[in-house]
């Protein structure tokens, strides 16, 4: 017992020794682990992205990783305090998925202010590349525009010009609601009318009914999570899709379709940035996944932490030091992204990842072959188109003049 | 096309017959906490964890015994009914002679334990519950499915069943003398320990019959008591603590005025019910159908 301990304590000091300049990184995941937006992010997350660490290969290569996570609720001044805590106290260096867009926006300014590192995956509103832009934070996954535009074209495109929009009321609704309305109107539709619906909301027949009345051709659910499940669900109820006209739930995530089954959800389109089920790289990710996450199957987000945290990785290695987070964002866009996850890709000026995004359909219960096989591709907006354009940026950080 | 303005009536018709079915869960719910609190003198917190056990009761019993939505009516709330009785028999019981607050600390505990370990079990996003009355008739104004309509008779008959039994029948009054004087009841041949854990499991038993109505309107979630009860607790001191004809006008009226504001300023609609608890709390500190004690 004795020469075991003395074994550990010689072994742990050579360690120590040959990582003499080891390089100390604190990550916390910061993101919703009770609410409606749990299931989406949650524990796997934290798990994304401690496997993110453990694939790099960071103790190897002279990073010393330490990953936490914490609850914030949905709440922003919940979110704010965790992240100053973390940042003042806790010596945190980057905080990572954080989705609520509140929320997001509210911890995008304290990482600026404290001079750290904010990589978002969870948090949709594309005000973060846009006006709220800073050298401090990098939007990893998707974002409203992206979303706006893979769904919102398409379906104007295949004849659904009229619309009108069931928007959760608050930063992340009203983005997606704006971002959608311009699409469809620089595609030649019309928008008939909107309802501002307070977050987490149980009961949408009173809306829905409005939605009704406004005949318009599409009902567009500028919302998440629970509030698009909830939302599909009473439409399927009250007859919406059966009187002719169609849903546009313009943010999906697959533990959505999951939780709604495949009878409600069937043949919606959604916009994605990543499916576990698309390449083999992702179907190996998503087993280790589901492996430790109770047969669950990981979402954009979880797989974007995971594609995120790496990227972050790999500039923290290059410059050696994690302390200055303008100078590691900086790095960040300075090395293309290369991940097993994402493919190759880049991160732009405004702190925006630019990757493919990818059309989908909700298969029939016929066509799926068991839990978790909900998707079929119906098609790729490349890298170049899927998001907003660098030109049409309100981000003061890349404005000219 | 639809205005904020000059609503056409019949789109108003069609919001005041949903304000109502929402109103219907309402009153249901706050029926049982008036029941609970007027008999038992305990602020049930674990209400809205109960109509979420309803809820998964109907979903387990369908998924993991194959009993259709008709049967879980019944079985779903007489189950979760059994398990509120075991906790007063062994946890409640205890604080009958202390303070409200000890009793209201343990029952949001209590709910906080079985939220979590839903939560853990199935996840936060909530579960598919198939709905048993497909369709609906187009009444006109509005396209009502049957199985809404089917909630608001349902509710109606319960409500006003308790009430009867409570307000007008031997058994109501040997439980409401047993509020007054538990002592003199007793001294009657009436056993009251009884008679105060089968009404609790009969306040839990309507939460979870709620709960049972509600899986095939809303999803099945863990997180859907929580949100509720909040609602549910203001409609209950707009009542009046305790009174169950004022739980029930309450829950429907609520309804319908939360219905409204969803028409005219949907943004306030989650909290144009507080609005109502500050100025009733104001104006008549007992609750609209309450007496001051």
């Amino acid at each position: 017992m004795r020469l075991a301990a003395i074994f550990l304590a010689a072994s742990s000091l050579m360690g120590a020794g040959a990582a003499y300049a080891q390089v100390p990184v604190k990550i916390g995941v910061l993101n919703d682990q009770s609410g409606l937006y749990a299931d989406l992010g949650g524990q796997g997350s934290v798990w994304a992205a401690k496997k993110a660490v453990e694939d790099f290969g960071a103790a190897a290569k002279g990073l010393k990783v330490e990953v936490i996570f914490a609850d914030h609720q949905n709440k922003a001044d919940v979110g704010t305090s965790v992240a100053r805590q973390w940042y003042d106290v806790d010596g945190v260096d980057v905080i990572v998925d954080t989705p609520n867009s509140g929320v997001a926006l509210a911890v995008s300014g304290v990482t600026k202010e404290k001079n750290k590192v904010f990589i978002n995956s969870g948090a949709a509103t594309s005000d973060l590349t846009g006006k709220a832009c800073t050298p401090n934070t990098v939007h990893w996954t998707y974002d409203t525009w992206a979303l706006a535009n893979g769904t919102g074209k398409a379906i104007v495109k295949t004849g659904g010009d009229t619309w009108f929009f069931l928007t959760a009321d608050y930063a992340f609704g009203h983005a997606l609601e704006r971002d959608t309305s311009e699409v469809v109107k620089a595609n030649g539709g019309k928008v008939l009318g909107q309802v501002r619906v307070p977050l987490n909301n149980a009961d949408f027949s009173s809306f829905l009914l409005q939605a009704q009345s406004s005949k318009a051709k599409i009902v567009g659910l500028a919302n998440a999570g629970g509030d698009t499940i909830n939302s599909i669900k009473q439409a399927s109820e009250y007859g919406i899709v059966d009187g002719g006209q169609k849903l546009a739930g313009l943010l999906i995530f697959l533990t959505d379709v999951h939780s709604l089954g495949l009878k409600v959800a069937q043949g919606l389109n959604l916009t994605s940035a990543w499916y576990w089920d698309q390449t083999d790289a992702n179907r190996k990710f998503a087993d280790a996944f589901a492996a430790a996450n109770g047969g669950r199957r990981p979402t954009m987000v979880q797989a974007g932490v995971y594609s995120g945290v790496t990227h972050y990785l790999k500039a923290v290695e290059a410059l050696k030091s994690a302390k200055d987070g303008a100078a590691v964002v900086a790095e960040m866009k300075k090395i293309p992204t290369d991940d097993p996850l994402f493919g190759k890709g880049e991160v732009r000026a405004d702190g925006r990842h630019i990757h493919p995004m990818f059309l989908f359909e909700v298969k029939k219960p016929s066509e799926s072959k068991g839990p978790w096989d909900y998707y079929t591709l119906k098609a790729t907006i490349p890298a170049n188109e899927a998001f907003r354009p660098l030109a049409d940026s309100d981000c003061p950080l890349v404005k000219k003049g | 096309m639809f205005e904020l303005l000059g609503i056409p009536p019949q789109a108003l018709f069609g919001q005041l017959l949903l304000g109502l079915i929402n109103g219907a869960f309402y009153a249901m719910l706050s029926l049982g906490l008036a029941v609970i609190f007027g008999l038992l003198n305990v602020i049930n917190f674990t209400h809205g964890a109960q109509y979420m056990m309803g809820a998964f009761g109907a979903w387990m019993l369908l998924n993991y015994a194959g009993v259709p939505f008709w049967g879980a009516l019944v079985l779903s709330p007489l189950i979760v009914a059994i398990i509120g009785m075991v906790i007063e028999r062994t946890l409640l019981k205890r604080l009958y002679h202390l303070d409200h607050l000890y009793g209201l600390l343990l029952t949001f505990g209590l709910a906080l334990i079985f939220e979590g370990l839903f939560r853990r079990q199935y996840g936060s996003s909530g579960l598919p519950y198939n709905n048993p009355l497909p369709g609906g008739t187009n009444l006109g104004f509005m396209f009502l499915p049957n199985y809404r309509a089917f909630v608001v008779v349902a509710s109606i008959v319960v409500c006003f069943a308790t009430w009867y039994v409570i307000e007008r029948t031997k058994l109501g009054s040997y439980l409401r003398a047993a509020t007054e004087r538990p002592d003199l009841v007793q001294a009657f041949g009436i056993d009251v320990p009884r008679m105060i854990t089968l009404t609790y499991g009969f306040g839990v038993g309507l939460a979870a019959l709620a709960g049972v109505l509600a899986a095939p309107a809303y999803q099945v979630s863990p997180t859907m008591g929580s949100n509720l009860i909040i609602v549910v607790f203001a409609v209950v001191v707009i009542g009046g603590m305790g009174s169950i004809m004022g739980a029930i006008v309450t829950g429907f009226g609520l309804g319908i005025v939360e219905g409204l504001t969803k028409v005219f300023y949907p943004e306030a609609s989650s909290t144009v019910i507080f609005v109502i608890m500050a100025i009733v709390l104001m104006v008549k500190p007992a609750g609209l159908f309450g007496t001051a004690k």
